[in-house]
């Protein structure tokens, strides 16, 4: 493994961004609240541009620092459905993803967001274990 | 001024996203292979952000009011639940399914894949599915 300076960079990006957003606005930088109320309101205001934003992030970085496009996965689509349905609905149930809990949550030290990053991280890696190892399902 | 905190730090989270490597499934899924080949290196987001949030966190919840609003909007809910547990598990079995969480599905829109189009859908609709039963539970 090279020396991680893209990983704690990009790290460090998302880190203060959520901070400028917290001493601004304060507000929690967790993308699934700012994503489901940026279409259910309330508010929508902010988080449509902060969703904006991200995209538009997302685009720069890519274009100016030629940061390589990663590739796309290649699985069947109802595979790509049923993770989406249960990233949406298990983060909407538990309040938060890896922006809400893991970065802003676990940095407030809030004990329910230290308990679901390390539940959904644990989880993460079974769903790998079963689902690609085991089971393969993306080929 | 909150437009554009909003937009900036949206975009700042977005190319950090894109940076750190997130936005690759590939990556994320050999992170979350703990018993195959494992991949360490996004580790080191988690760490770039927290490193960030955890020390200024403390400090600016302390700020009577945020520069640009009235109050601080953050969770007050600390009870340890089935419903944050479980949905967390959902949430990390969709996570290593696919390979997308909430900001990168997103922000992986702009590279123009329609399987993200639909997962990023589908994520929309489990966010909607959970706030439906919620709706029927109460009326």
């Amino acid at each position: 493994m090279d020396f991680p300076t893209l990983p704690l960079i990009g790290g460090a990006l998302i880190g203060t961004s959520a901070m400028l957003l917290l001493a601004g606005l304060g507000r929690v930088a967790g993308i699934t609240g700012i994503c489901w109320a940026a279409v259910s309101g309330p508010d929508r205001g902010w988080r449509f541009l902060f969703l904006a934003g991200l995209l538009a992030g997302g685009v720069v970085a890519t274009e100016l620092l030629s940061v390589p496009v990663p590739e796309i996965p290649e699985g069947p689509l109802p595979v790509a459905i049923a993770a989406g349905l249960l990233v949406g609905f298990g983060t909407r149930r538990g309040g938060g993803c890896t922006s809400g809990h893991g970065v802003c949550g676990i940095g407030r030290q809030s004990r329910r967001s230290i308990v679901a990053t390390g539940v959904f991280m644990a989880f993460g890696v079974i769903s790998v274990f079963v689902f690609h190892q085991v089971l393969g399902v993306m080929s | 001024m909150k437009s554009l905190i909003a937009v900036l730090t949206g975009a700042l989270f977005g190319a950090g996203l894109v940076i750190s490597g997130m936005t690759d499934t590939a990556k994320v899924i050999g992170f979350l292979d703990v018993t195959g080949a494992w991949d360490p290196t996004l580790m080191f987001v988690m760490m770039g952000a927290l490193a960030i949030t955890a020390i200024c966190t403390p400090w600016i919840i302390k700020w009577q009011r945020p520069l640009l609003a009235e109050v601080f909007s953050l969770p007050l809910r600390t009870e340890i639940d089935a419903r944050l547990v479980g949905g967390s598990a959902l949430f990390g079995i969709g996570w290593g399914l696919w390979g997308y969480c909430p900001g990168p599905a997103l922000t992986a829109l702009t590279y123009g894949a329609s399987s993200t189009v639909v997962f990023c859908v589908a994520m929309l609709a489990g966010m909607g599915l959970s706030d439906l039963l919620d709706r029927r539970r109460d009326g």
